[in-house]
Order: structure tokens, then C-alpha cells, then sequence
């Protein structure tokens, strides 16, 4: 078998942000149900905490091919 | 010429894509080594191309405006009021709003069109791809909110209304502002320019992988493996679109971002 082992320490690393940034949408789509007016305000609150918990998962596959030699 | 162009053309397997699927070779073999190398490559046509596109689309649009817009015109303002009024004046206000709308509204079509390279058949890679060029980008809006910040506040009370959370026991302060001075004034263009590399360059490379997976299923000698290769090229052209999703969302992400930091450094409290 080939590959890098370092894939799977990148799948290991993306389970964390993965649940994070489900809990953002799901609690984004719980407030919109509640408040349909509401989404306009809580929309960049949304944007924001989805990004900041992704950026967890893409430092996860940029330094899965930083570490390692990069081939 | 582009990566999966240079595989075909050469009959030879790259199939597992990886960093230096990302190498582009000089266009005029001549210049390599010498101080042009990397002048002129399918990347910074890309880059050449999203400017003259965005300078001359806005310069023609708006050449005569009129009060009933005409199509044209419509385009132009309907891209620029979207910025102009779900992110610049949502977030800051309205007078700060349009203050910072045209700085917006350009990083975000500037990113649109760069990122959307990676889906045009025949470059079908992002400048965005290459960390240099986010990383500009991330910057300028690291100098934009500073400068707004140290003009508005002054030195002094902009890193204390940045560094220095209110309301904190005396005792922890120590420990807090440090970590603040981290992810406020170094952090912030750090990820701002890797969130957007990083989904280029995931984006490519998913591409990648199914596109050539599907030419290297293709030239095997097992029929039925040659066969399953169609499920691969679907895949990739599934991918495509989700790129397109993607594309939107992290420049719509990066201006978002942007407008926050500036909102925070016009703020009198954070």
C-alpha cells in the first residue's frame, strides 16, 4: 500500500472542526426557525464563527503536506 | 498550458497529484533562471487577466450612467450595492459604510474572479492557489484596519481598545493580553490568507485527483476498470460545481472578515 500517513492524521484533524462547524449551523438554523427576522443580523455572526472554526480544519491539510517533505 | 494538459501531452502518469501539481512552467523556456522567470505563466495571467476584466467592465459600465440604469450599469451597481449594503453598512453603519464600501466591494470581486479561475476550462487553477497571492491580500487588509484604527483612535487607545479586554479581573490580564496582542494584531492576516489558500489549493487538488484518477483508470488494461472511470469524471465535474459554491463563499468570507476588523478598529469598545 502507498500513500502518506500523514492523510490520515489530516482526517483525524478535520473530526473536531467538522462537529464545530455543524453545531454553528445547526444553532444559526434553531435561532432562524425561532426568529425568521433575525437572520439578517445574526447572518455575519455565522460567517464569522464558520470561518474561525474551518481555518481548524485547513491548517489541518495545509500542514498535512508541509510536515513531510511536500511531494 | 495546464498541469493536466502537460500530463496527457506527455503520456506519463502524474496520478498522484500533490505540491507539485502547483509548479508552473515559464511560457518562453528562455526566460527560466533569469531575472523574468515566473513572469509569464499561466498564473499571473490569471492575475493580469482579473484586473483588466474588473477595470475595464467597471470603466465601461459606468462610462455614460443614466438615472433609469441600463443593463450594464445594473450589473455594475447590483455587484457593488450587494457588497455596499449586506457587508459595508450592515456591519459598520451607515455613514463608515459607505466610506469603506468601494475598498470592499473590490477586494471582494477582485477575489470572486481570481478564484474563479479555478474552474474555467483551459487554466482551471486559481492564483489563489499560490499563498503569495492571498497573503498580499490579507495584508492590505492588515494595514486598512490598523491605519483605521491608529487614525481614528490614535496609537495608545487603539491597542487598548484591541489588546486589552474590558471587564476582566486585574489578576488575569497578564495572561490575556498577550493572547489578544496573538490573535488580534498577528493571527488575524494569518488566517485570513491561509483560509483562503487553503481552499484554493484543497479545491485544486480534489479536482486533481478525480480528473487525472479517471485518465489513469482510463489507461489501464482491466476493462472494467476503464469502464468505472466514468464515475470519476462525474465526480469531477460534481466537484466543479461545489467549487463554484466554494469560490463565492471564501471571497464572501474574506470581505466579511475584512469588514469586522475595520468595524472593530472604528469601535469604541470591542
Amino acid at each position: 500500500m502507498e500513500g502518506s500517513v500523514n492523510v490520515i492524521g489530516y482526517g483525524l484533524a478535520a473530526i473536531g472542526p467538522g462537529i464545530g462547524v455543524a453545531l454553528i449551523f445547526a444553532a444559526w438554523i434553531t435561532a432562524t426557525a425561532r426568529q425568521p427576522e433575525s437572520a439578517g443580523i445574526t447572518r455575519p455572526m455565522l460567517f464569522m464563527g464558520f470561518a474561525l472554526v474551518e481555518v481548524l480544519a485547513l491548517f489541518g491539510l495545509v500542514l498535512a503536506f508541509a510536515v513531510g517533505g511536500g511531494n | 498550458m495546464t498541469d493536466s494538459a502537460i500530463v496527457l501531452a506527455e503520456g506519463e502518469s502524474h496520478f498522484p497529484p500533490g505540491i507539485h501539481s502547483f509548479d508552473f512552467a515559464d511560457w518562453f523556456s528562455g526566460l527560466t533562471g533569469t531575472a523574468l522567470a515566473h513572469v509569464f505563466t499561466t498564473i499571473t495571467l490569471g492575475v493580469w487577466l482579473t484586473v483588466a476584466i474588473l477595470v475595464v467592465f467597471f470603466l465601461w459600465a459606468y462610462r455614460k450612467p443614466q438615472i433609469v440604469p441600463t443593463k450594464k450599469q445594473w450589473m455594475a451597481e447590483s455587484a457593488y450595492g450587494f457588497i455596499r449594503n449586506t457587508v459595508a453598512i450592515d456591519l459598520m453603519g451607515k455613514k463608515d459604510g459607505v466610506r469603506f464600501a468601494p475598498y470592499l466591494a473590490t477586494l471582494f470581486l477582485f477575489i470572486v474572479l481570481m478564484n474563479f479561475w479555478a474552474i474555467v476550462p483551459g487554466i482551471q487553477i486559481s492564483p489563489n492557489a499560490h499563498i503569495a497571492f492571498p497573503l498580499m491580500l490579507a495584508v492590505l487588509s492588515w494595514i486598512m484596519y490598523v491605519w483605521v484604527g491608529i487614525k481614528t483612535h490614535g496609537l495608545v487607545k487603539w491597542l487598548k481598545i484591541t489588546v486589552v479586554p474590558p471587564g476582566a479581573p486585574l489578576f488575569i490580564y497578564p495572561l490575556l493580553i498577550p493572547i489578544e496582542i496573538l490573535q488580534n494584531i498577528i493571527l488575524r492576516p494569518v488566517t485570513l490568507a491561509l483560509r483562503l489558500f487553503a481552499n484554493m489549493f484543497a479545491g485544486h487538488l480534489i479536482l486533481l485527483v478525480f480528473i487525472l484518477g479517471g485518465f489513469e483508470m482510463l489507461n489501464s488494461s482491466n476493462f472494467f476498470i476503464q469502464g468505472l472511470s466514468i464515475f470519476s469524471f462525474g465526480m469531477g465535474i460534481a466537484m466543479t460545481m461545489f467549487e463554484l459554491i466554494v469560490i463565492l463563499l471564501q471571497a464572501y468570507v474574506f470581505t466579511l472578515l475584512t469588514g469586522m476588523y475595520i468595524q472593530g478598529s472604528l469601535a469604541e469598545e470591542h
